[in-house]
């Protein structure tokens, strides 16, 4: 790893003006994609500015109709939070699949989505449950923040400081992992609020993404045999050594066919 | 870059590049060789402390990190003459072979049990994950974790 300048800012204000006078920075959250990632000098920040000083980015705030998580949240305290547990139980056992313990020892909720890893779990999550995203000085709608692989809404030096979830009626989060990684090769949320259905996929294309032919079907009947009548959707689906686009588009429909069983049994 | 932490309950004051990892510092700074480097690349647990009780992979932590934490190696938990019970019920088990994946198996083990209400041993394979052994096939590290949980099946 390349020698780096550290900073602990305590606050966002500290955080954006180290950022703005450092040469090439970068932020920290939990460091499980950042630290791997520079050890192997695929990148060779000046500066790290590690955010974990800044309290503002903690807490947990639960509502009957949201959930707003601090964007230093680490995936296990999301998935044993009981007050998420109860309000938004989707998210914690989404959370709990992420990885491994260690990693969810670590890795934030923020870290995860400002990353954009187009085989993530947060990002469906995002999509499907009304998401926004708080910055030091702007929200986002989680429907227009991811863009493409490992791009996301947020300009040269943005911090999510939170992100807000609306509570769905019922939810139910399928998830295929790689089996070495964990990482999902598909992974579906789909929520219904209140009747009208929202299915989140990652894993599939270049980002996670709402399957919006799917969600018409579906809200016309909730019924998983609605969706043969739709051809393999019209995205560009990933194809690496763990899947073809061709293996993706199908295991997106045996998801998704499983997340509606599932959730209909859940009342 | 000046730090202070705690490691095995000793409060240790460094001098250390910004750049060092947390596995570094302990095998180089204070020579504590039981944490092992086994992928160096966040895959296989060998590495696993705990930091503030929970376990972590120190290969991907920096050093800079962890100012005022406390941390808990392998050497911090047991002594040759009177060894942690998860280190009692390895051997019984017979849940080690050439044991380089060990200290990180048993750092990992630990958080598990204190943290976990109502292990199960679904639950231990399921916490192992981030924890890869070359040696045993797993089954008897189950075993010697769940003898120490009082899990059953
Ligand atoms: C072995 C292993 C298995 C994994 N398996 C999974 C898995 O199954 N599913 C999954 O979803 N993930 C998985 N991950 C990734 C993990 O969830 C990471 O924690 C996550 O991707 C990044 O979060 P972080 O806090 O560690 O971010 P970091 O690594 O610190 O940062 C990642 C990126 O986000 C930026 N960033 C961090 N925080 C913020 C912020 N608040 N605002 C703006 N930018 C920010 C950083 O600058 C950096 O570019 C795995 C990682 C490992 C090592
Ligand atoms: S050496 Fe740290 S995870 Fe393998
Ligand atoms: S005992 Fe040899 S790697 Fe686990």
């Amino acid at each position: 790893m390349q020698l780096f300048n550290y900073h602990k800012p305590t606050s966002l204000d500290e955080a954006s003006s180290l950022y703005r006078m450092a040469e090439d920075p970068i932020y920290l959250g939990g460091g499980m994609t950042l630290i791997p990632t520079m050890k192997q000098r695929l990148a060779s920040p000046t500066d790290v500015i590690d955010l974990s000083g800044i309290d503002q980015m903690r807490g947990v705030v639960v509502s009957r109709k949201s959930v707003s998580i601090g964007a230093l949240t680490c995936h296990n305290e999301i998935a044993n939070n009981a007050e998420i547990q109860s309000t938004l139980p989707v998210l914690s056992s989404l959370a709990k699949l992420i990885g491994d313990n260690q990693v969810r020892n670590r890795g934030t909720l923020g870290g995860s989505i400002a990353n954009s890893d187009p085989a993530a779990d947060y990002p469906a999550s995002v999509v499907a449950l009304g998401a926004t995203i708080y910055t030091q000085d702007r929200t986002i709608s989680g429907d227009v923040f991811f863009q493409a692989l490992f791009e996301t809404a947020l300009e040269p030096g943005e911090i999510i400081t939170r992100v807000e979830f609306q509570v769905p009626t019922r939810a139910v989060y399928q998830k295929f992992p790689n089996p070495a990684s964990r990482y999902a090769v598909v992974g579906v949320l789909v929520a219904d609020f209140a009747g009208e259905i929202r299915v989140g996929v990652t894993g599939a294309g270049p980002c996670a993404f709402r399957a919006r032919d799917m969600e018409a079907v579906l809200n016309r009947a909730l019924d998983p045999d609605g969706l043969q009548e739709l051809g393999l959707s019209e995205v560009e689906f990933n194809s690496d050594l763990h899947a073809s686009g061709e293996y993706r588009a199908h295991l997106l429909h045996v998801l998704v066919r499983r997340a509606i069983v599932e959730l209909v049994a859940l009342d | 870059m000046k730090l202070s932490l705690e490691v095995n309950k000793t409060l240790h004051e460094l001098d250390v590049p910004p750049n060092t990892l947390l596995v570094d510092l302990l095998r180089v700074n204070l020579a504590l060789t039981g944490t092992h480097v086994g992928c160096d690349t966040s895959q296989c647990g060998a590495c696993t402390v705990l930091l503030n009780n929970r376990a972590v992979k120190s290969c991907s932590v920096l050093a800079a990190q962890i100012e005022d934490c406390k941390i808990t190696t392998i050497e911090g938990i047991g002594t040759a003459d009177d060894l942690h019970p998860m280190q009692v019920a390895f051997r019984e088990c017979h849940a080690l072979q050439c044991g380089f994946c060990t200290p990180g198996m048993i750092m990992q083990a630990i958080d598990l049990v204190e943290n976990t209400p109502n292990l199960d041993k679904r639950g231990i394979r399921e916490g192992l994950e981030g924890n890869i052994c070359r040696c045993t096939g797993y089954h008897n590290i189950v075993r010697a974790v769940a003898s120490v949980a009082g899990a059953v099946d």
